[in-house]
Order: C-alpha cells, then structure tokens, then sequence
C-alpha cells in the first residue's frame, strides 16, 4: 500500500464518528494530565489500559496515542504560569516560560507553545509516516540474532540517557529483567522465581508494574508535601494568547528546530521527550543572536523545546510500530497495550495490520488540530485544574489504580503486589534509580531471553553467531560504545547536563 | 560514613537478590541438548546484579545523598493504602477505599471531619456509577 492510498485508508478510519470521539477524549485526558504536575502520560495510560479491553482496538490506541501528545500539549500551561512541570517533557519551559508570564505575557507564552506544538507535532507524524514503512521492510531481513542486539542496543541507550548513575540504571533494568523472568519458562515449562505461589506462574503483569511505580509511586512523592503550589494568573480572551508578529518571526528557526530535533532524538531509543527539549534549546541558544538574554523570558526558548517534545511522540513510535523496541516508559506501555489487544509490533505490523497503523497516523493529525483548538481558546478553563484540590485529585488515581489492575486480573493478590511495585517506585525515587530502565527491562526481557535463545539454538550454543552476522555484531558494538560513554569525560559531561536538566 | 549513604544499603540489598537469582538459576539447566536452558539467562543477569551491586557498594561513600523530609507521610499514606486493601478483602471496596480517602482528607490535608465524610462518599459514590454500573467492570 503506497503512502496516500494509506492514509486515504487512515482517515476513513480516524473519521468514523465513534474513532474521532476516542481521539478527542485522548487529546482532552492527555491536555488535562499533562496540565496536572505529579500525574505523567506512563501513568494515565497504564491505569486506563486494562479498560481499553472492552473497546475497539483502533480506537483504543488512538485513545492512548492522544493521551500521549495531549500531555505534551498540556505540560507547558503549568511550567509557564508554576513554574514547575506538567510533565518531565516540559521541563525546559520552565526556564523562559515563567519569566514571560512574570512580565505578563503569559498569553504569549501558551500562545506559542501550542503554535509550536501544533508545527512540530504536524512534522512528527508527517515524518513517522514517511520513516516507519521503509523501515519496516529493512527490518523483515531481522533474524534472532539482530532482535537479540536491538533490543540489547536500546536497552543500552535507555540506560545511558536514564539517570546520572549508569551503575544505578543498569541495575535498575537487571531488576526489570529478573521481573519478566518470574513465571513458567515457555522453552521447558519450568516454574521459575515463583516462591511456591501459584498466581505467580502466570508471571508478572507488566500493567500492575507500570501502575504500581509510575501512578501509586509518583501519588506518594507527590504526597510528601501539604503545600499546594500556586499558579499565575492566565490572561482572558483569545487577543491575549496569541503571540505577535515579531513573536512568531523571531520563533522561525525553533519551530524547525524543534520539529526535526524533536523527530530525530525521538527515534532513538532511551532519547525521549525530556532530552529532545533540552538538545532543541541548547540549540536555539547556540544559534540565537540574543544568546545571553535567554533564561530570562526569550520566546524562543518557549517555542523550541515545545516543538521538540511534541515532534518526538512521531519519533518514538517508529521503533515501536516497526521493530517493536519502545524507546521509553510511555511507548513501553504503549507497546503492552497493542499485545494486551492481540498484535504483535514489529516489521510486519503495518503490513498486516495497515488500518490500525494508517488510522492511527491520521488521528494524529486530526488530535493535533484538535489540540491546538483547545490549548489556545480554552486555555484559561484548563489552567483551573491547577486549583482542583489535591486531596481529591489523589484518592481518585490510587481507586483509578486499584480498580485498573483489579480488571485484568480479578485478584486480590494482584493488590497486593501493586502496594509493593507502589513503595518500589517511590523508594527508586528517593534513592535515585531511574524507573526507566526497570519498565523496559521487564518489557523486553521476556523477548530478548527467547531471542537469545532462538540465537543460541540456532548456532548450537555458539555466541559467535551474535558478532558473526554484521547488523547484529554493529548493534553488539554500538551498545558497547554507548556503555563506554561515562568513561569520555566530555561526553560523559553532556550526559550528565542532559540528566541534571531533567531532574531539575 | 559509607555504612551511612542509602547507596551502600540499597546496594547490599540488591547484591542480596543477584545472590539469590543466581543461587535458584543453579538449580535448573544451564544447557540443554536443544540449547539454552531455564537457567541460562537468570544466570548472566544474576551474575551482572551481583557485580554492579557490590561496585555501587564499595563506591557508595561518594554517591548520592536522599532527602527523606516528607518520607513519614509518603510512608503513612503507603501504610494506609496497603491496610486499606486488607479492608477491602475483608469488607469490600466501598468500606476500605472509603477509609483511605477519609484518611489522606482529614488526616494527610487536615481538612474537617464532614469535608473528609463527604468526599469518601462522593468518590466512592462516583467509581460505583462509573465502573459497575456505566463501564461494566467490577470493583474489588
């Protein structure tokens, strides 16, 4: 199927009334989390996951996807007018974003960072839908050996980019690794790691994971402190939330900055949002003629790293819908709910499933008009969020996330293991592992043992047969290279100022 | 003081559990006649905990400092949460959601008693309306 026939065949889908109504709850849940500070898209989408069981697939994951790029929208309404971020992709917002809502032009502020996010968000799909065919037929040429160094060469970018200790990260997926080993062993049938429990042989599932360290684990940190925040006041009426014609000239080079940044760190496994932001402003910094005034309310410095971080939700997809390697926490989750609902993503996923890959391409052109309709308008309604009590908001994501693990499963037991993966994520929170790691390890540990093993019965126990086919022994390598990073200081010094950013 | 950073401690237990993993993977096969057995995998990843584990240990003196300020109510909301899904074994979701809602309002917020009552009710009121009742999905 050739592009336009596909994407002909990807807006009937999206367009059936029942499809746009999923993506515009997507785009409005995603705006209305994203807006929320301590409740990320990895958390909405896990606790929502076990109920997108009872829907159409293609409207499921339209749904989700929307939930997606909608945070991304929405997480820089509250780094402008709080200073804090929505979400970990807005993090560099905070630093012009507040400053121009301190010197009133706050409306200028939300004004260009929807406009950005609208352009760069555009880019990402545009580029998604030229990237990820082509690069699936490439992949059809994957045997075991080359998934086995894929997914070892994305677990190592995951790990490079996930925290400031490597040590810390790759113990951190060496856990996650250990938890998609817990279950029966499907070569030998072999009960492993289980403790006697019968609940246990089934395995572990990786939504009561997700949950328990992403939503119960960021309720709790977020718990620790009784203050709440507050926000800056949004100025009314549309006048004031549009940028002038000198704001969107002096943002021409980061609306093309941030969409092909955005669109390149966000094919990269382990790149992820909050570091495509960072990248896209340290280049609109570098390349500025107004340098030294940024950081102290430049409208670029808004609109750069919201193009970024919207741009990469395209990038991100293209590893998940063409190799079936997600390169972060949310496309990890992402990539459980298209096994929860019966596909297998890899090389043959748009071939063989060309409506569910097309509708969701036009979707996300439909939600990001539909996200630009509602981020400039209605911003002022959405920034009342930020006042909705907190004392109410989390009671509601602890029963959302009881009662979402509770649906797959319908055991008790199960609550119990999401107490635990609950203090697990807000115990690797205070001491500073990176909960990356843990949820990709427990995605591809599964598949990555059966790749190894396929490998390794397929050379009659050789290991050579990993470095003797090329992709494979290249990928080998460059996971080795990537591992190697921390020991380059002036590598190692961008890696860590990537980090530092993050965890501001 | 090493003994004093949490990555010394986090390290020891976690050097504990590649232990662990790597004692149970010895008691299945390593190899098979078809290749790679259960043990195989377990195996490598046990031996990488271990190691990594110990090298966080013996460089821990260095390394990161946690701030536990606000750790006790992050800690009584965990605990509130777990006895709360022991109430609802026992008496059921309306009954133990309810007490951990009333909980963090008037004991985490310290909001008035009949504020926290009212909430309780209205949420738990909600998720029956929403999920037995408008999605079809049971509660606990």
């Amino acid at each position: 199927m050739d592009i336009a026939a596909g994407l002909m065949n990807g807006f009937a889908v999206a367009l059936a009334p029942a499809n746009l109504l999923w993506c515009f709850v997507g785009v409005l849940l995603g705006t209305v989390v994203g807006i929320m500070p301590g409740l990320g898209p990895p958390a909405t989408i896990a606790m929502l996951l076990p109920l997108t069981a009872l829907m159409n697939p293609a409207g499921a994951i339209i749904m989700l996807a929307g939930i997606y790029y909608g945070a991304k929208y929405g997480g820089s309404t509250t780094s402008i007018l709080l200073n804090v971020p929505g979400e970990s992709a807005s993090v560099v917002t905070c630093i012009d974003g507040y400053q121009l809502a301190r010197k009133g032009r706050a409306g200028a502020a939300l004004g260009i960072a929807a406009i950005a996010s609208f352009i760069a968000g555009t880019f990402g799909v545009l580029a998604l839908m030229l990237v990820a065919p082509p690069l699936a037929r490439l992949a059809l040429a994957f045997s075991s050996p080359e998934y086995f160094a894929l997914m070892a060469l994305g677990l190592a970018m995951v790990v490079l980019l996930a925290g400031r200790s490597l040590v810390k990260a790759l113990l951190a997926m060496l856990v996650g690794l250990w938890f998609a080993g817990i279950g029966t062993d499907v070569f030998t049938s072999t009960s492993r790691f289980t403790f006697g429990r019968m609940e246990l042989l089934s395995g572990i599932d990786f939504v009561m994971v997700a949950i328990g360290v992403f939503a119960i684990g960021e309720v709790l940190a977020n718990m620790e402190a009784r203050e709440e925040p507050q926000a800056l006041p949004v100025p009314k009426g549309l006048r004031n939330l549009l940028p002038t014609m000198q704001d969107m000239r002096d943002c021409r080079f980061a609306f093309a900055n941030g969409s092909i940044i955005g669109f390149l760190i966000g094919v990269l496994p382990g790149g992820g949002s909050t570091i495509a932001s960072f990248i896209s402003y340290g280049v609109e910094k570098a390349f500025s003629r107004r340098r030294e005034q940024f950081g102290t309310g430049v409208i670029e410095g808004v609109a750069a790293p919201e193009g970024a971080n919207n741009s990469e939700t395209g990038g991100a997809l293209v590893p998940l819908l063409t190799l079936g390697i997600p390169g972060s926490s949310t496309t990890a989750i992402l990539l459980a709910a298209l096994v929860l609902w019966g596909f297998k993503p890899g090389p043959l996923f748009i071939s063989e499933n060309p409506s569910m890959f097309w509708g969701l391409v036009a979707s996300m052109y439909i939600g990001n008009v539909m996200l630009l309709v509602l981020n400039l308008p209605l911003v002022p309604l959405f920034a009342q969020v930020l006042r909705a009590p907190v004392f109410v908001l989390y009671p509601v994501i602890i029963g959302l996330s009881v009662v979402g693990v509770y649906s797959v499963s319908s055991s008790l037991f199960d609550l119990g293991l999401l107490a635990g993966f609950g203090l697990l994520g807000y115990v690797m929170r205070k001491l500073d592992y990176p909960s990356a790691p843990l949820i990709l390890g427990l995605v591809l540990g599964g598949a990555m043992e059966r790749a190894l093993r396929q490998s390794l019965m397929m050379s009659e126990g050789s290991l050579t047969i990993l470095v003797a086919r090329p992709i494979s022994a290249a990928m080998l390598a460059c996971a080795a290279l990537i591992l190697l990073i921390p020991f380059f200081a002036r590598l190692n010094s961008w890696r860590l100022r990537a980090m530092e950013e993050e965890n501001k | 003081m090493r003994w004093r950073s949490p990555d010394f401690w986090s390290g020891l237990a976690l050097a504990a559990l590649g232990g662990y993993i790597v004692v149970a993977a010895r008691g299945w096969d390593y190899l098979t006649p078809d290749g790679p057995g259960p043990g195989f995998f377990p195996t490598w990843y046990g031996v990488a905990l271990l190691g990594l584990s110990l090298a966080l240990v013996f460089t821990s003196g260095k390394g990161h400092i946690a701030d536990w300020r606000g750790a006790g109510r992050a800690f009584a909301i965990w605990a509130a949460f777990a006895a709360s899904l022991a109430l609802i074994k026992a008496a059921g979701f309306a009954v133990g959601f309810a007490a951990l809602t009333y909980f963090v309002v008037a004991v985490m917020y310290r909001r008035p008693a009949l504020v926290a009552l009212a909430t309780a009710a209205a949420i738990v009121g909600a998720f029956y309306l929403v999920f037995p009742l408008a999605l079809g999905v049971a509660l606990p």
